[in-house]
């Protein structure tokens, strides 16, 4: 971008912000036309959500691709490029009509060849968390343009809350079938069905998304065009919002220290909604095989003595939510009604004297490591914190430091002691939380797989059973049951439900009205 | 006597003595000032200077700042004195023996330091640190293991330039041996610039401490100056005193050893010393 050219949009920002109605129409009820700018952070290598599943990478990618269907905030599903759906009473048969009319951004036409071949061939080969649910498909067949049918190996009831855009983005076949996926040529033009593509991308500076013509939706997309800025400087993001330069942050863009001061702006909402799909929860790990945190009064002791909501009012400025156990409030099959761990110091005491744990001459009943998660500022506070509280019951904490490469390594490889940790739930239990749980996924080298190295047997048959069965009723009796066992074994200290700010320019409607929230294609988003 | 009574006459001297003098007593006297633990989140967070019991206000989690000064005046002392030893200790012991022996020993001992001195000294300080893990040992050694190449070559030239004396040769020809030489003929002749060299170290250990804890390379169980003023960073928009209150304290306790520095320079240099 030269000069003139971001004399230019800095205009139509300008423009945009003074409100004056520049070429905006009136369209059912809603506004169209304005320009879009806000902030992509750190820069995506790519656009293409099938080939890379980064946040960036959705966020800008989940404009250009869209998926079969989209989800309410409490994750109900709701039409995405497909208009209806039927499951066949014994779960095995799932039946997608599309709506009629959907282009890609090359103006071929999106058919059910398309979904099948997205599904079933790309994604299973370049999207790892894809993988592990679409390759439950027998096979899908498609016997019209506008119907896809999938026929399941097995019941899996999740598969419908798995169809979202950052897992089953829908590429086009012609494009790609037969060729080196990740070596295709076409990848840097990322042409999709949604409802904006790609104009230009000044690598350091800005990727430029417009309108896209052909899309199918009447009136939409409402905003002309979106500019994603790359901004790496926290503090000039911050910047950037106050000057009024930007409409709208999301996820990290942020930090939490700056969140209380910029939601004085005027003209901004702050709201931590939009996230509900992905539900972030986070915990203290605890490796399990460690004396003495084999234990579970030991595990039990730390989550009394552990004083969450005083660390949510000085960690994360009063952000986020305290979890109750190892499923997210926003995900489905949440069961509220388990055993509560109430900050006490007493009852923590009382565990670990019942255990045989006496404090020494110098008061400490153990000696362990807490490895700090390498991501930030608020890592180490909460690392600082958590060394403090549990202090106080005799436990010494000592601090460890490391970087990316060295914490994922000894995490994943269970050279920790103890370590913080922030998984998404993806809105089902079988596709975000049992992976933790479960002792057929206790996996030496992989992260976010069951490394605290817990192992229940009525655990994994719970869960084994709750994934496959086809009745919401049923799941949720397993579910529910699951989550009283796992609260009472406290494998891990569930701290969180995270919450990321996201700062919305008042006029600017509709950007957080699905569970995706900011990775959601924004065909519905207007200025007014 | 007379250089002690020197120094007691050299003002800006003796300023910088009472100014250590006294960041010496507060660090000594912290675990009588603020018995707790620095790190205990005492109050409630962001209060500012002169809130209730928090005399210089409170950080983020509620702690004192206060505490956290007063503590992090023992880690910088002490780790600027160590490093400060370690780094005498390589130091003296490489330039000695380089000026002494001459000839080859001296060749291959400066071309190993010149090998350090064509290193950036803080980038091979965060290098070490970063491989070896931020614990207090490691940051001393890193300290040390980066500032002794100048106390190396001064300790070479006071060796070279008093090597060739008479009182020395009697010494060798009276059959003593080198190392009775060097550390009871030479070293006591060749000291006073090493001292003051050696003092103005410790200033620039503690500037190189803090510079690590600032980037968060610090013992992360050690309050410390630098420490403080990292974590200060971020919120520097709120809580000024945070950062500002640490930052004084290594302004001072810096400028005071470069001032102590100074004056030992002015009266154990003979040619100075005498115009007084």
């Amino acid at each position: 971008m030269n000069r003139r050219e971001f004399a230019k949009l800095m205009g139509v920002s300008a423009v945009a912000l003074s409100g004056i109605p520049l070429g905006i129409t009136r369209a059912a009820g809603q506004t169209k036309g304005g320009t879009l700018n806000t902030i992509i952070q750190p820069e995506p290598p790519i656009l293409v959500t099938a080939l890379n599943q980064q946040q960036p990478t959705l966020t800008l990618g989940g404009k250009i691709y869209e998926s079969l269907l989209r989800y309410s905030p409490d994750l109900k599903p709701m039409p995405g490029i497909a208009q209806s759906w039927e499951v066949s009473p014994d779960g095995l048969t799932y039946t997608f009509k599309l709506f009629p009319g959907i282009t890609f951004h090359d103006g071929k036409p999106l058919t059910s060849e398309d979904v099948a071949f997205s599904m079933t061939k790309m994604l299973p080969e370049t999207h790892a968390r894809a993988r592990a649910i679409y390759s439950r498909i027998d096979k899908a067949e498609t016997p019209d343009p506008l119907t896809v049918i999938f026929k399941m190996k097995a019941p899996f009831a999740p598969f419908l809350t798995a169809l979202d855009c950052t897992t089953g983005p829908i590429v086009p076949k012609h494009i790609y079938d037969g060729s080196d996926f990740r070596k295709n040529p076409a990848n840097a033009q990322a042409i999709g069905s949604g409802p904006f593509k790609l104009k230009e991308w000044v690598k350091g500076s800005h990727v430029h998304l417009v309108r896209h013509e052909g899309y199918y939706r009447k009136d939409e997309p409402y905003l002309d065009e979106v500019i994603y800025r790359i901004i790496p400087d926290a503090a000039s993001r911050s910047l950037a919002l106050e000057q009024g330069k930007i409409q709208l942050t999301q996820w990290n863009d942020i930090e939490f220290y700056d969140v209380v001061r910029l939601s004085k702006l005027p003209n901004y909402e702050m709201t931590t909604k939009g996230y509900e799909y992905f539900a972030p929860h986070q915990w203290l790990e605890l490796n399990n095989r460690v004396k003495p945190m084999d234990d579970k009064r030991f595990r039990q002791a730390i989550a009394h003595a552990l004083d969450l909501k005083s660390m949510a009012q000085r960690v994360y400025f009063g952000m986020p939510k305290i979890a109750t156990g190892p499923v997210s409030s926003k995900t489905r099959f949440y069961e509220k009604d388990v055993k509560r761990y109430d900050y006490s110091l007493e009852k923590a005491k009382a565990l670990l004297d019942e255990m045989g744990l006496k404090p020494g001459a110098d008061g400490k009943r153990v000696t362990l490591k807490y490895l700090i998660p390498p991501y930030g500022e608020v890592y180490q506070r909460a690392g600082e914190f958590i060394r403090q509280t549990l202090g106080r019951v005799g436990i010494d904490i000592q601090l460890e430091n490391t970087d990316v490469g060295g914490w994922a390594d000894k995490f994943s490889n269970w050279d920790y002691e103890m370590t913080g940790n922030l998984v998404y739930q993806y809105g089902d239990p079988a596709l975000g939380v049992s992976r933790t749980y479960i002792s057929s996924n206790i996996k030496k080298g992989i992260l976010f797989s069951n490394t605290a190295g817990y192992s229940n047997p009525e655990v994994d048959k719970l869960f084994d059973e709750a994934a496959s069965a086809t009745d919401d009723t049923r799941r949720q009796e397993l579910y529910s049951k699951v989550q009283k066992i796992l609260v009472e074994d406290v494998p891990v200290i569930w701290m969180f439900e995270a919450a990321y700010p996201t700062f919305i320019d008042k006029r600017l409607k509709n950007v957080t009205s699905t569970g995706v929230g900011v990775h959601e294609s924004f065909s519905s988003v207007s200025f007014g | 006597m007379s250089t002690l009574k020197s120094f007691l006459r050299h003002p800006t001297g003796m300023i910088g003595l009472f100014v250590l003098l006294a960041v010496v007593i507060l660090a000594v006297s912290a675990p009588w000032l603020f018995p707790d633990d620095p790190w205990d989140m005492v109050g409630a967070p962001f209060q500012p200077p002169l809130s209730e019991g928090l005399w210089l206000g409170s950080d983020m989690l509620g702690r004192d700042v206060a505490a956290g000064i007063a503590h992090g005046a023992r880690i910088s002392l002490i780790i600027g004195v160590i490093s400060t030893l370690t780094s005498l200790i390589i130091g003296v012991t490489i330039g000695a023996t380089a000026g002494y022996f001459g000839g080859k020993v001296d060749e291959v001992m400066m071309r190993i330091t010149e090998l350090f001195q064509t290193i950036p000294g803080f980038i091979l300080a965060i290098l070490l640190v970063a491989t070896l893990g931020p614990k207090i040992s490691n940051v001393i050694f890193a300290i040390g293991i980066v500032s002794w190449p100048p106390l190396a070559r001064l300790t070479r030239a006071e060796f070279m330039r008093l090597r060739g004396r008479e009182f020395v040769q009697a010494a060798v020809c009276q059959g003593q041996r080198p190392l009775t030489v060097v550390l009871r003929r030479i070293l006591p002749n060749a000291i006073s610039p090493i001292i003051v060299t050696g003092s103005l170290a410790v200033a620039s250990a503690i500037l190189i401490e803090s510079a690590l804890s600032f980037m968060g390379l610090g013992d992360p169980n050690l309050m410390s100056w630098g420490f403080m003023i990292g974590a200060a960073r971020t919120v520097i928009r709120q809580a000024w005193w945070m950062s500002v209150f640490p930052g004084l304290a290594i302004l001072l306790t810096v400028l005071a050893i470069n001032l102590v520095g100074e004056g030992l320079n002015d009266t154990l240099n003979p040619r100075i010393s005498r115009k007084r």
